[in-house]
């Protein structure tokens, strides 16, 4: 029996995710999330179908002459950049941790990667995700290991990979997201009985413009 | 609840036709030969195939003429969808253009049991944009993907409740307060964050986030019905 998250992401999240208007690094988190909780997955099947109301719905405007025979000349033309993303090169563990959207940001199987050592028993990779205006990180948390206090600027919202981690705000398992205020003092403490690995989200303070679900206490569902 | 959705599905007289029947019926003579059909307008289709025949059509054979009609009822809102967001006109209708390349290219993954053509094809659109206009990723779900914790199993076939779904849903949207509907259209047609809505609104930004946190609310109440997930447990 698979455990199903109990730390959900918010609606305005799934909203977000669901009309396009979040950013990469937020939807490559929602994206992790929903792999592995169909309760959020069904929710933003919702917000889809909303999506698909609205269209149903808009006011047509008139295409151009001969737009239909312009497409109907593409149909048959293959395009390279569609290709879909080559998923191989990683090892099991690897693919039993991090659900494919994730995957596909990271470059190669868990023990091959770069990890930079954050202190006692923490190891942290870096992620870049689109144009890298938001840190994306794979942490890498030692049974019973804390990590030291960090600060960040805006809201970090952390998703949970492998293992468990514990704070003031409760446990966090496989699935679940956590979110932290730049006001919020924390200092996680992973299980003692495995590591614990987890992909974070720091939402920094010199990215004006963004999606409409970039709001405080973004992830977290009370 | 006994709401007869009113299916295009249900009228479409190959709607049970297997997959190697679809084109038979595609153009021509109405298979029934009913008269008062025979005399329509010549640019009235003689058959009516909902909008999941027709993408079923394009994945099973190819359909040409499935795919002319699809594109003549979503190109034109597609372009709507992408000016609403702040695209030009020209720019509008490339980008509708490739989306409806992509329906073309995609129709096979389509399943009826998951969503509407009219859902399928907003979330193609979307992610057309996302590529080709933001110029970012768009990380999706992969069905076959090992990690993916799969769905409880009574959820499987949701075809029902699909079609029930959105027609609740659009009914829901159009009981919300005109301050509130507003809002939740802002946020499939804006590509803006709340303080920015705010700010062009006028409004402050709290306003914002608890108008759309209560349509929000009560869109999934009026379709709690027809949801089969019990939702988050509550720690």
């Amino acid at each position: 029996m698979t455990q199903t998250p109990g730390h959900h992401l918010n609606e305005e999240a799934l909203l977000g995710y669901a009309s396009g208007a979040l950013g990469e690094a937020e939807s490559v988190l929602v994206a992790t999330h929903l792999a592995l909780c169909p309760a959020c997955r069904g929710r933003t099947s919702t917000y889809e179908a909303m999506g698909g109301s609205m269209l149903s719905q808009i006011e047509p405007s008139n295409l151009s002459d001969g737009a239909l025979s312009a497409t109907m000349a593409r149909l048959d033309q293959t395009d390279p950049s569609e290709a879909p993303c080559d998923d191989g090169g990683f090892d099991n563990a690897t693919v039993t941790v991090l659900p494919r959207p994730l995957r596909d940001y990271v470059g190669g199987s868990l023990d091959s990667l770069p990890w930079k050592s954050r202190g006692r028993g923490v190891k942290e990779l870096p992620i870049r995700i689109g144009d890298g205006s938001v840190r994306a990180s794979l942490l890498r948390i030692g049974p019973g290991e804390t990590i030291p206090q960090h600060t960040h600027e805006g809201v970090e919202s952390t998703l949970v990979l492998k293992g468990a981690f514990s704070d003031e705000t409760g446990t966090y398992a496989r699935g679940d997201v956590a979110v932290a205020t730049a006001d919020h003092d924390h200092a996680p403490v992973a299980d003692s009985t495995e590591e614990c690995i987890c992909f974070a989200v720091i939402e920094g303070p010199l990215r004006f413009t963004g999606p409409i679900g970039r709001v405080l206490n973004l992830f977290v569902r009370p | 609840m006994g709401v007869v959705p009113q299916t295009l599905d249900l009228s479409a007289p190959n709607a049970a036709a297997g997959p190697g029947q679809v084109s038979d019926a595609t153009v021509g003579t109405p298979s029934s030969g009913n008269p008062s059909q025979a005399r329509q307008e010549p640019e009235a289709p003689t058959d009516q195939r909902s909008h999941d025949d027709l993408l079923d059509a394009i994945a099973s054979t190819r359909d040409k003429t499935a795919f002319a009609e699809l594109f003549s009822h979503f190109a034109p809102r597609l372009k709507s969808y992408l000016i609403r967001l702040g695209t030009d006109a020209a720019m509008s209708e490339e980008v509708a253009q490739e989306a409806m390349v992509m329906v073309w290219r995609k129709a096979e993954s389509f399943d009826r049991k998951q969503a509407s053509a009219a859902t399928w094809i907003f979330t193609i659109a979307r992610n057309k944009r996302i590529d080709r206009l933001r110029r970012e990723r768009r990380p999706e779900l992969d069905p076959n993907d090992p990690a993916l914790v799969p769905d409880a199993p009574d959820a499987a076939d949701r075809s029902i409740e699909v079609q029930q779904t959105e027609e609740s849903l659009r009914s829901a949207i159009e009981k919300l307060p005109q301050e509130q509907s507003e809002l939740i259209r802002a946020a499939y047609f804006e590509d803006k964050t709340h303080r920015e809505i705010a700010d062009q609104r006028g409004i402050p930004l709290g306003t914002v986030k608890s108008r759309i946190r209560l349509a929000l609310a009560r869109l999934r109440q009026e379709i709690d019905g027809f949801d089969t997930d019990p939702g988050p447990s509550s720690e």
